[in-house]
């Protein structure tokens, strides 16, 4: 359970089009990331997955049945939002109950499943609070609590750390992982952050104005990606992308190196710059580099603690099996 | 904001406030005066104030000559009832202008507002004629729909007003979660709502309670409410002041205990949309 295709679908504000059509299969068990700036549509996908948004044109099928037009409630999905939309008025439990409420399922099996919920995700002792007596991390597992116990065929989450400070983020990352390991059940993760694309996805959809720039697991997208925009979206720091003379020694229009892969020394390399701004993480530091004739900035990342004062001058060289090649539209040449 | 205020401009400000506040309160507070008065003292020249015989036959009087608790009956069941009449039809209406709005949702809702700009002597003739056809002439079931149909406007607006206020998103995680539009609406819009459904319901019933033009012309004898009831104080037997007083005391008495007893509600309610 859990398989869900998406066949051409298109969809469309007004005379707006923000989903131009579209093809994607999202494999049972799998977690899957829509990631990409905000605008690209990645919400909007998820809501049309939902049945939250009609689709304009296209199909969707759900573990094989055409589910365009069926009404969310019959889905058999469950989503967990970015504001967790808890029911105000109602207890922890009775939150968590709803969706069982609603599907007719007898109390003594909705007192057990609520039990299990809350032991799994540590809500035992706010069962009879309201979620405006919980912080953010409570109510973000009462919000995944409500969609566990209604064993959907896929879980849908539209950006829900997002509201979290970044030390809970983290631990939540973590849970959701852990979840889905035990679960085994398919999820449709929705993010800007490409660190939570990264480290979660099985699978990473990039999106850019409604359109998949690419698919594939993340390594495959930071080793290879298909062309300039998921270069330069998936990584962090940035990759450096160069363009002109330099790119056309390597037959490129453009020519890409991650911050990682670029070596420094003081006294030789293949380019040389002028230290900007650098950034002591402890185990990295990013040094951002000027003047170097080939882009306004580019960055570099070192591993360990590196002295680098503003205006050294530094020298910098690619590690030459690490360089990406684009072509003038910007796609991969191999 | 911090500023300075001087004492003086304190005492100056909260004077005119009195003032004013007992300027708005003056009618009442001489209505019920009058309503212990003589007829002969209601009427002397200079008025008296607070020193006369106080007495309660007018009450009685009033009392003696009319059927008050029918009056007082027909009034809580009009009012009630066109209200939540009107609360049955409102937030489904309320709910899919706030939730799903169309193209023409905006307009629709002037359109609705745009009725009350009507003058009600406007569609006199038809309703009489069409309540007369229907054989519902004088009936409170006539009234009940009626004022229904008078105040549904203010009904939607209000309802619409507090809706809007309540995230989209909980709605979409109550359809998520397998509810269909009833279950939406009676398990999470209407309690997340129950504030504002409150001081709406309050509000009309006090409109209903006081509505005058409708209650008088389309009634006689068996759905006449408390207005009736006051009204018909005044016409026949020329201006008796006390015993008018004292019937419009007996009229308004309940609606204003229950407006004491529900001022919160009733500001929340009367300052809708003031404050986002």
């Amino acid at each position: 359970m859990g398989q869900i295709s998406l066949n051409q679908v298109t969809k469309s504000f007004g005379d707006v089009q923000v989903i131009p059509p579209l093809d994607l299969e999202i494999n049972e068990g799998e977690f899957v990331v829509f990631v990409g700036p905000s605008g690209c549509g990645k919400s909007t996908l998820l809501r049309l997955i939902a049945g939250l948004e009609d689709t304009s044109s296209g199909h969707i099928s759900i573990d094989g049945n055409d589910a365009t037009v069926l009404p969310p409630a019959k889905r058999g999905l469950a989503m967990v939002f970015q504001s967790y939309a808890l029911y105000p008025h109602m207890s922890v439990r009775k939150n968590i109950a709803f969706p069982m409420r609603m599907a007719g399922i007898d109390e003594a099996t909705q007192k057990a499943k609520i039990d299990a919920a809350a032991t799994a995700l540590n809500l035992t002792d706010y069962l009879d609070r309201k979620p405006g007596q919980l912080s953010g991390g409570q109510r973000q597992r009462v919000a995944i609590g409500r969609a566990i116990v209604r064993e959907p065929s896929a879980f849908l989450f539209d950006e829900p750390l997002s509201n979290l400070d970044a030390a809970l983020r983290v631990g939540m990352r973590l849970e959701i992982m852990e979840h889905h390991k035990k679960l085994q059940t398919t999820m449709v993760y929705v993010t800007h952050d490409q660190v939570e694309a990264m480290t979660m996805a099985d699978k990473i959809v990039v999106l850019q104005a409604g359109v998949i720039e690419q698919v594939g697991s993340p390594l495959e997208l930071y080793h290879a990606p298909r062309n300039k925009f998921v270069a330069g979206f998936i990584g962090s720091p940035k990759m450096n992308l160069i363009e002109g003379a330099e790119a056309a020694k390597h037959n490129a229009t453009t020519i890409g190196i991650r911050p990682e892969h670029l070596g420094v020394s003081k006294t030789e390399g293949l380019w040389k710059g002028r230290v900007g701004v650098a950034e002591h993480l402890g185990s990295d530091t990013f040094i951002h580099v000027h003047d170097t004739g080939l882009m306004d900035m580019m960055t570099v990342r070192i591993t360990g603690d590196i002295e680098a004062r503003h205006g050294d001058t530094i020298y910098l060289t690619p590690d030459m099996d690490q360089l990406h090649r684009f072509d003038a539209q910007g796609l991969r040449i191999a | 904001m911090a500023r300075a205020i001087t004492t003086q401009k304190k005492v100056m400000w909260t004077a005119l406030a009195w003032a004013f506040g007992l300027t708005m309160f003056f009618p009442i507070l001489w209505t019920f005066l009058t309503s212990f008065k003589t007829e002969a003292a209601a009427i002397s020249d200079p008025p008296v104030w607070f020193f006369f015989d106080w007495t309660l036959e007018n009450y009685v009087d009033v009392q003696a000559r009319s059927n008050y608790p029918k009056a007082l009956m027909n009034s809580i069941i009009i009012s009630v009832g066109s209200t939540f009449l009107g609360i049955l039809i409102a937030v489904p209406a309320a709910w899919s202008m706030a939730f799903v709005p169309g193209r023409k949702t905006k307009d629709v809702l002037l359109w609705m507002l745009s009725t009350k700009m009507l003058p009600a002597v406007g569609v006199l003739y038809p309703l009489v004629l069409l309540a007369k056809w229907l054989g519902v002439m004088d009936s409170r079931i006539l009234l009940v729909v009626v004022l229904m149909l008078i105040n549904l406007p203010i009904i939607v607006w209000m309802l619409y007003t507090y809706f809007r206020e309540i995230p989209g998103e909980i709605l979409e995680a109550a359809r998520m979660d397998g509810a269909g539009l009833k279950a939406e609406i009676l398990y999470v819009l209407t309690p997340m709502a129950l504030p504002g459904i409150a001081s709406t319901v309050l509000l009309n019933i006090i409109l209903a309670w006081n509505e005058a033009f409708w209650t008088i012309l389309l009634t006689t004898v068996n759905a006449a409410p408390l207005t009736s009831f006051i009204a018909s104080f005044s016409a026949p037997e020329g201006l008796f002041y006390a015993k008018l007083s004292a019937a419009s005391m007996m009229a308004i008495a309940p609606i204003l205990v229950m407006g004491w007893f529900s001022q919160k509600q009733l500001v929340r309610g009367l300052t809708f949309g003031a404050v986002k």
